[in-house]
């Protein structure tokens, strides 16, 4: 579905990424996870073009971004901001019909099917009762809520969410948690970045772990999300435990805690 | 009967939502008062005026024009005053007020910022400048309306090329080209000024200060359907307005390119504006004021926005128009006007409304 080969960026001086290479099949949930600053978010954009690349290639579906247009790449990918908030008050409602926008022909061609598709992406988030208030007057967790509604609603068979629950309470966490799962269930391929290891490695098919400027793991969760790979990108803070078969991803001082009890 | 179900299925065709959802219903009902209001402005105006002619007289002399009746019943003096001044200098009005509300709405989304007016790109200045050349210069610059439009386009034109950095256009950059050019043709305006005779000067700030005196037909020819084909086009691309408005990445994800579409809808309004501009002067306050108090009404989407402010810049310009020229016996510049009433009302939405309006 999603094929990066030999990517490099470059923000005038300061390499970003180098020789970045992996692929995503379809119907997987992958994750995307790496310290601050190690480049998730311009991989993102990188691939989503709003950043030019350096080399290397972009393929989706089989097809390579940079011969695509603006309007074809939205019907294929659909893409969850970290942060944003726009000036004016629209409505929650309005905000996610906006995610229908690539599927709109025409002048006025906003159709009640897109209505209800876009109705139906908030019913299954259950926030309808915000639909009706301004969406920059929510609180951050509650747009996060919107724009991953906003992405279903857009209908892609491929979606790049940036940090889609960083914002969110325990309950929301694993509600959208369980929604991507879902979501890949219908055959769609998600590639998410987080930063909590232990949602990675409960929830993902599959991880690849990014440090500054490259790849240093890549497979399936169990084994990437290992003491070895933390240790190099979270400097011996962390400790992987493993209780009955379920990895946990805890300090390395609360780990110590449970050792000595 | 026949009529509601006729609106009713053209309220289906645009794609707005009429059976569960109330507030867009009560959205279209507050556009369809605003073009009555509209309309009742005009014909109240109409019948006003410095010289004294009866109402019945006033439509007798229209309804013959509009039903290309024989007009030689009507005495000379009055067919001019009402045929040839009043009413073309009414569909001016409309036509400037309803051209500047709807560059301010598209500026304002395009710029994501509520503040901004149609002259920040020195679409103003620049017309100043053209119009201050024709005035001083006359022989050379023969006048003042296609100067003022050149001038007016030039100034976007180099304010947008300025902004422009390996094809893109962030809006910052734009903004800031614009305070340049605009100072840039400012100064040029004060030095032409400053060697103008006194008679030129006067006439150079009666200018600035904008007005309907000399409206004519001609004017309405070349102003009127341009300001339509704007409205129309504009308000077809009102959703695409509405994601710009999100900024340029998120428009990039929902599929809507945001270098073209950017540029478009600047064109058109820039075009409206500056042909405005040409014709009437600088008038201030329609375009920063109406967008604000249609979003006020209607919610921010332009769907809604650009027809209300539309109808709202119109009003509003007719109202002052008619103002200008009946509350003593010499006229007073629009401008001063607009600004006068302008001024407070945007401080009370500000005070009481800011929220709603800015987020």
């Amino acid at each position: 579905m999603l094929r990066i080969s030999d990517l490099s960026f470059r923000y005038t001086q300061k390499p970003i990424l180098s020789d970045v290479s992996f692929s995503v099949e379809p119907g997987q949930l992958c994750g995307l996870f790496g310290p601050n600053g190690s480049g998730k978010t311009t991989l993102f954009k990188c691939c989503l073009r709003f950043l030019p690349i350096e080399q290397g290639s972009i393929r989706m579906n089989s097809v390579d971004v940079s011969s695509r247009s603006v309007e074809e790449l939205a019907k294929t990918v659909a893409y969850v901001p970290q942060e944003h908030k726009p000036p004016f008050p629209y409505l929650s409602r309005e905000v996610v019909l906006m995610g229908r926008t690539p599927h709109i022909k025409g002048f006025f061609g906003i159709k009640r099917q897109d209505k209800q598709i876009a109705r139906d992406a908030m019913d299954q988030l259950d926030i309808l009762d915000i639909a009706d208030e301004p969406y920059n007057q929510l609180s951050g967790g509650q747009r996060q809520m919107v724009l991953m509604a906003r992405a279903i609603a857009q209908d892609t068979p491929l979606l790049f969410l940036d940090e889609p629950t960083s914002a969110l309470d325990f309950q929301n966490q694993m509600k959208i948690w369980g929604l991507m799962e879902d979501i890949v269930a219908e055959g769609k391929t998600i590639l998410a970045c987080s930063h909590d290891p232990n949602h990675v490695a409960w929830f993902c098919d599959k991880v690849i772990v990014i440090s500054n400027h490259g790849i240093v793991g890549e497979g399936m969760p169990d084994e990437t999300i290992n003491q070895d790979i933390l240790d190099r990108i979270y400097h011996n803070t962390c400790s992987v435990c493993s209780n009955s078969g379920v990895p946990m991803v805890m300090p390395k001082k609360v780990a110590l805690r449970m050792e000595n009890y | 009967m026949l009529a509601e179900r006729h609106i009713n299925k053209i309220i289906d065709k645009l794609g707005y939502e009429r059976h569960d959802d109330f507030s867009e219903r009560r959205k279209i009902f507050i556009i369809f008062i605003l073009l009555g209001l509209v309309i009742l402005a005009g014909v109240i105006s109409l019948t006003l005026g410095a010289y004294n002619i009866s109402v019945d007289l006033v439509y007798k002399t229209l309804f013959i024009h509009l039903t290309m009746g024989d007009i030689s019943s009507i005495s000379k003096l009055h067919n001019t005053i009402i045929w040839d001044i009043r009413f073309p200098r009414l569909i001016l009005a409309i036509s400037v007020g309803g051209a500047l509300a709807i560059a301010g709405a598209v500026f304002q989304s395009v710029f994501r910022n509520p503040l901004v007016e149609p002259y920040i790109l020195g679409v103003s200045s620049g017309a100043a400048f053209g119009a201050a050349l024709g005035i001083l210069f006359h022989s050379i610059f023969f006048s003042i309306q296609i100067f003022a439009f050149i001038f007016a386009t030039l100034a976007v034109v180099f304010a947008y090329s300025l902004a422009r950095v390996r094809g893109q256009t962030p809006i910052v950059t734009l903004i800031l080209a614009g305070v340049i050019v605009g100072s840039i043709f400012s100064a040029l305006v004060s030095f032409l000024k400053y060697i103008a005779n006194d008679s030129a000067l006067r006439e150079i700030v009666f200018w600035l200060m904008g007005g309907f005196y000399y409206a004519s037909w001609n004017d309405v020819i070349m102003l009127t359907p341009m300001v339509l084909i704007g409205l129309i086009i504009l308000w077809s691309l009102a959703w695409k307005l509405n994601i710009l408005s999100m900024g340029d990445e998120e428009a990039r994800t929902l599929g809507v390119s945001p270098e073209k579409n950017k540029a478009i809808v600047i064109a058109i309004a820039t075009a409206v504006t500056a042909f405005s501009v040409s014709l009437v002067g600088i008038i201030a306050w329609v375009g920063l004021m109406m967008p604000h108090a249609s979003r006020l009404l209607l919610g921010p989407d332009n769907r809604f926005v650009i027809p209300a402010c539309f109808l709202m810049g119109a009003f509003y310009l007719l109202v002052c128009d008619t103002l200008a020229r009946t509350i003593t016996m010499t006229e007073i510049p629009i401008g001063i006007i607009t600004s006068l009433l302008g001024a407070p009302y945007l401080c009370y939405l500000l005070r009481n409304k800011g929220k709603s309006i800015l987020g």
